[in-house]
Formats: C-alpha cells, structure tokens, sequence
C-alpha cells in the first residue's frame, strides 16, 4: 500500500554547537492537509522548515517528503517554497521571474508559457507582468513569491508566514488559494504568526515550543472539545450558581455585569441548561456559546509551559 | 540544465545592473587615455630614433606597460563582481528558493563560475583587442606572440575569480572580499620580493617570492605573460618594475596554477554542497 503521508518525519534533530535549535520533531502530515505549525519566536519553526527542505542538514533523525528521503530530487520537482524572509532578484520582471523559476523546476518553454501568466493572474498581477520585483510593495512581492511557489504544480506546498505582509483583500486571497489547494489533493504546510487565518484554513495543528512539538490536534477536535458558556439572568442567586455547577465547572460570577460564565464537556447540554434555568424562575437574558479561540489555545498550551 | 540556467541569469544581472555598461564606458575612457598617452609618446621618441627595432622595442614596452594595468584592472573586477555573488544571496536569503529547486547546488556554483568567467574573459579580450588595436594603428606594431601571454592573464583573472567564488561559499561578503585582495596583495608582494633577491641574488628573498607564489600563483602567471611579450634578447631598462621578467616563471608553475584553481572549485562545489544555509 502506498502512504499517503506528504511528511513523515521521526525525531529530527538540528543542533548548532551546544545550542539545541530542534529537539524532536516527530510529525506526519497527509496529502489533501492544511497543516499549521505554531509556536513563539525562536521555538525552532524556520530550522524545522529549512531541515525539511534541504537547506539544513539535520543533526539526527529520519524523514521522508512524498516518500523519499530527504533531499531527495524527483521530490524536490513536486515541492512548492515560499521563503519568508524571501528577497528575490529585483532585477527581473515578474514574468522572467517566474519564468527562472520554471527553469529551475525543469519545465519546458511550453509549460512555462502556460503556467507563467495563469499564476499571474490567479495571484492577481497579470498586469504587472512587465514590471520590474524592485518596484513591487511587500504584499505583491509575497504574492509573486507565492506564484513561484506553486509554479510546478506542487503535491506540497511550504508557505513561511505567506500572509505578513500582506491587506485583508491580500490575505483573503492567500486562503482561497489555500482552499483550492488543499481540494485538488494536495499539501500545506502553514508557517504563520495570524492565528485567525490559521483557524480559518488548517485542518491541523502542531505547537511547538524550546524545538519540541507540544501538542498536535485537528481544528475539528477543538470544536468538538469543551465549551465556553456566558449565562445572563434577571437576578442570580448562589441557588442558581450551585445548580449550574450540576452541568458544567468553573462556574463564576463576573464582577459587574452580571454574566455568569461556565465551561460544559459539551454543546448538548445547552438545552438542557436552559430548561433548568427557566424552570428555577429565572428570566433568562442570554445564552452564548464560545469555543476557545486558536489564540486561547496557542496561549493555553505555549503558555503553560512557559510558566514551568 | 541548470548550470547555463545560472550562468544567464548571472551574466542578465551584470547586464540589468549597469554594471556591463559602466565596465564598457570605463574601459573605454581607459583605452582613450592610454591612446592619447601612446601618440605622443610615439611621436618624441620617433623624433629620436630611426632604427625599426629600437621604435618597435619602444612598442613593447608601452604596450607592456598598458597590459600591466589591464592585468591589474581585470583582476579587480572579477573580484568586485564576483564577492558578494554567493555570499550576499546566502545572507539576503535569495538563494534559499533557488536551492530548493530540483537541482543539484554544485551547478548553482558553476553557473555563477561560468558566468562570470565569461563576463571577465570578454573584458579582458575587449581591453587588450583595444590595447593592440592602438598601437598597430598608431606604429603599425603588431606583438606576435601576445597570444600565449594573454592566456595567462586569463588564467591569473579566472583564478582570482575562483577565489573570490569559493571564498563566498563559507564567508560573509566583507571578509571574502578583504581575503581575495589580501591573497592578491600577497602575490604582488612576493613577486616584487621575488624581482630584487634575483636582481641582488639573494636566494632567501627569492624563496620567499617562490612561496607567495604557491599560496597564490596570479603574480606569477603575469611574469609569465610578460616573458612571452618581451623575448629575451631584449634588454629591459624598467627590470626592477612590474613591466619585466628577470625570473621568469616555469611551465610547472603555470601547471601549478592550473591544478590550483581546478583545486579551488572543487572545493567551492563541495563546500557549498554541504553548507547549512
């Protein structure tokens, strides 16, 4: 049987003299994934990344992208990199920009010629093709970055942080390609610090933190996972307080407002919840369900350690 | 493959960056003066000799004189040129989305070599084709046997050029750039070292231009040049200057040189093959 594992990696390892920069990256992604690795500044994401494509030779550890080894060439052919502290040659038009790039990848005039001013376009600078990289702001230069990086049409893509310098228009953009991507079959890997754009595109999750990998859940787990809930009441009382600890814990009175807040295991209860409250003689003003935000989670599960 | 790939792009970057045509322009404001510098030469000295062998003598030494500084010119560019190629792409990061491309690195060093051997080799033909040029139009002089000597001159600037290359597979940009003119430097110390102790013989300052001579043979492959522009038959009245070969290198030495760069860019390829970038 053929895996359709994109990444599958065991214990790489990266150490620069003394200093530990990957401690243990263990992680597999599949085709057809949005993946996201998250983690602070300095956790080891860009050492990972540059292990991963070959830039830097890992300490220890095995690997495998598409199946092979790596480094490996014929895998290289299929693999999109969108750097990200990326500089390209200014010096070149958009279109001989992409057209090197083509080259590096092997392709022939033909495809070239086909792929070049359809990335333009998809990228939204078909009318910039004449207009020399010096001249581009940051956000075009990252679109045109990532044009190159799909220019192969690639079974796996790598975007280092591919929305930071980019508008809301700019970033929307990103995601849908993004989207596209993912339902034609093929691979992300998402670097990136935008966790809302993180939350709104992968399917998957990897924190990392101090070169190790924390915690690697899907999107839809979280959804699935606890829930925050706001209750807002005529009068509460320590009744009501008491009775809604039968159906959720860390139930607190907000200081001011009112609000109660409390975490359920899970979103059916609600109804029930609601019942007993009317029940009880309770008007009832408010009823929110909230899932912890991505940004909760990274704090909850980066930040934990940090407190060690 | 990618190699040619590289090379073009390396020589459409020397081309987009003005740097072609800032060479060219200077090159030929440098023929210019030295044009106007060798009429009037010509013309006092014609007024004090008559005798065709003492005129074309005066010649050779001119025209020398004008590859001397050619010589130093090329090999200065091919460092400037070339310093930052590798290096300043290593730390601008622009070398990591062409890495990453199904390609071996070592042809991205090639390329880069290739390009700009060829870029340094067509200056170097430009300046000395207009060096003779002159003269032949000016005393209708013509240096037989500049052929083999200008090969070394082309052998000294692509072994400058592999230095400055390979040093930028491991260096930062300012310190490959102080080690390339540091080498050059040394060569051209040695060399002068070399000139006296044979002219006063003493043997240890001949050995020590011999030894500076290995670290970095370019000096060496210019007195090659230059005994094959001056027959020795003649007899120079500048033999304490750089104009003359009063120990004129061996055949090994230019073997040498040869295995040297040959050497050097192996070296380049393997080290850049297993840098972590």
């Amino acid at each position: 049987m053929i895996s359709d594992l994109v990444i599958d990696t065991r214990g790489l390892r990266k150490e620069f003299g003394p200093k530990v920069a990957v401690a243990d990256l263990t992680l597999d992604v599949r085709a057809g994934e949005v993946f996201g690795f998250l983690g602070p500044n300095g956790a080891g994401k860009t050492t990972s990344v540059k292990m991963l494509l070959g830039l830097t030779a890992p300490t220890a550890g095995t690997a495998a992208l598409l199946g092979r080894p790596l480094g490996d060439r014929p895998a290289r052919a299929k693999i999109g990199y969108l750097p990200e502290h990326f500089r390209f040659h200014e010096w070149l038009r958009a279109d001989e920009f992409l057209n090197l790039h083509g080259e590096l990848y092997g392709m022939d005039r033909v495809a070239r010629g086909a792929a070049v001013p359809r990335l333009l376009e998809l990228v939204g600078l078909a009318d910039r093709a004449a207009t020399k990289l010096g001249a581009f702001s940051k956000g075009m230069l990252q679109r045109i970055g990532l044009a190159q990086a799909l220019l192969n049409d690639p079974a796996l893509v790598f975007l280092d942080e591919p929305t930071s310098g980019l508008d809301p228009i700019g970033r929307r953009l990103v995601r849908d390609i993004i989207d596209d991507l993912r339902q034609r079959g093929m691979a992300v890997f998402l670097n990136s610090h935008f966790l809302s754009e993180v939350e709104k595109t992968c399917d998957r999750v990897a924190f990392i933190r101090g070169g190790r990998i924390l915690q690697i859940s899907s999107l839809k787990e979280f959804e699935e996972e606890a829930l925050q809930v706001v209750v807002r009441v005529g009068q509460p009382t320590p009744e009501l307080l008491a009775g809604l600890e039968r159906f959720g814990r860390n139930v607190a009175l907000q200081p001011g407002d009112g609000r109660i807040s409390l975490t359920l295991a899970d979103e059916t209860q609600l109804p029930a919840l609601a019942h007993w409250v009317v029940q009880n003689g309770h008007s009832l003003y408010e009823l929110t369900p909230t899932h912890l935000s991505l940004e909760d989670r990274f704090l909850q599960v980066v930040g934990e350690e940090l407190d060690e | 493959m990618a190699v040619f790939v590289i090379a073009r792009l390396t020589f459409r970057e020397a081309q987009r960056r003005r740097l072609l045509w800032v060479a060219l322009f200077m090159g030929a404001a440098f023929l210019l003066v030295f044009g106007i510098a060798f009429h009037f030469i010509q013309r006092d000295i014609e007024s004090q000799l008559n005798q065709p062998e003492q005129l074309a003598f005066v010649s050779i030494l001119l025209l020398t004189a004008g590859l001397y500084a050619v010589n130093m010119l090329v090999n200065v560019v091919a460092v400037l040129v070339s310093v930052t190629t590798i290096s300043g792409e290593v730390e601008s990061h622009t070398i990591d989305a062409i890495v990453t491309k199904p390609i071996p690195r070592w042809q991205v060093v090639i390329g880069k070599w290739l390009g700009y051997a060829v870029l340094v080799l067509l200056y170097l033909a430009f300046l000395v084709g207009g060096l003779m040029l002159i003269v032949y139009l000016r005393s209708g002089f013509y240096m037989n046997n500049i052929g083999r000597g200008v090969l070394m001159m082309a052998l000294a600037a692509l072994l400058v050029l592999t230095v400055s290359i390979a040093g930028g597979t491991r260096l930062s940009t300012i310190a490959n750039g102080v080690m390339t003119f540091m080498l050059f430097g040394l060569a051209f110390l040695g060399g002068l070292v070399e000139q006296v102790g044979a002219l006063i013989r003493n043997t240890a300052a001949v050995n020590v231009g011999i030894v500076s001579s290995l670290i970095m043979p370019a000096d060496a492959l210019w007195k090659k040049a230059v005994a094959y522009f001056q027959p020795t038959t003649i007899s120079n009245p500048f033999e304490l200057g750089p104009f003359a070969a009063i120990t004129e290198p061996s055949t090994l030495m230019v073997v040498y040189a040869v295995v040297y760069l040959v050497a050097l860019l192996l070296f380049a390829l393997r080290s850049f093959s297993r840098r972590d970038l």
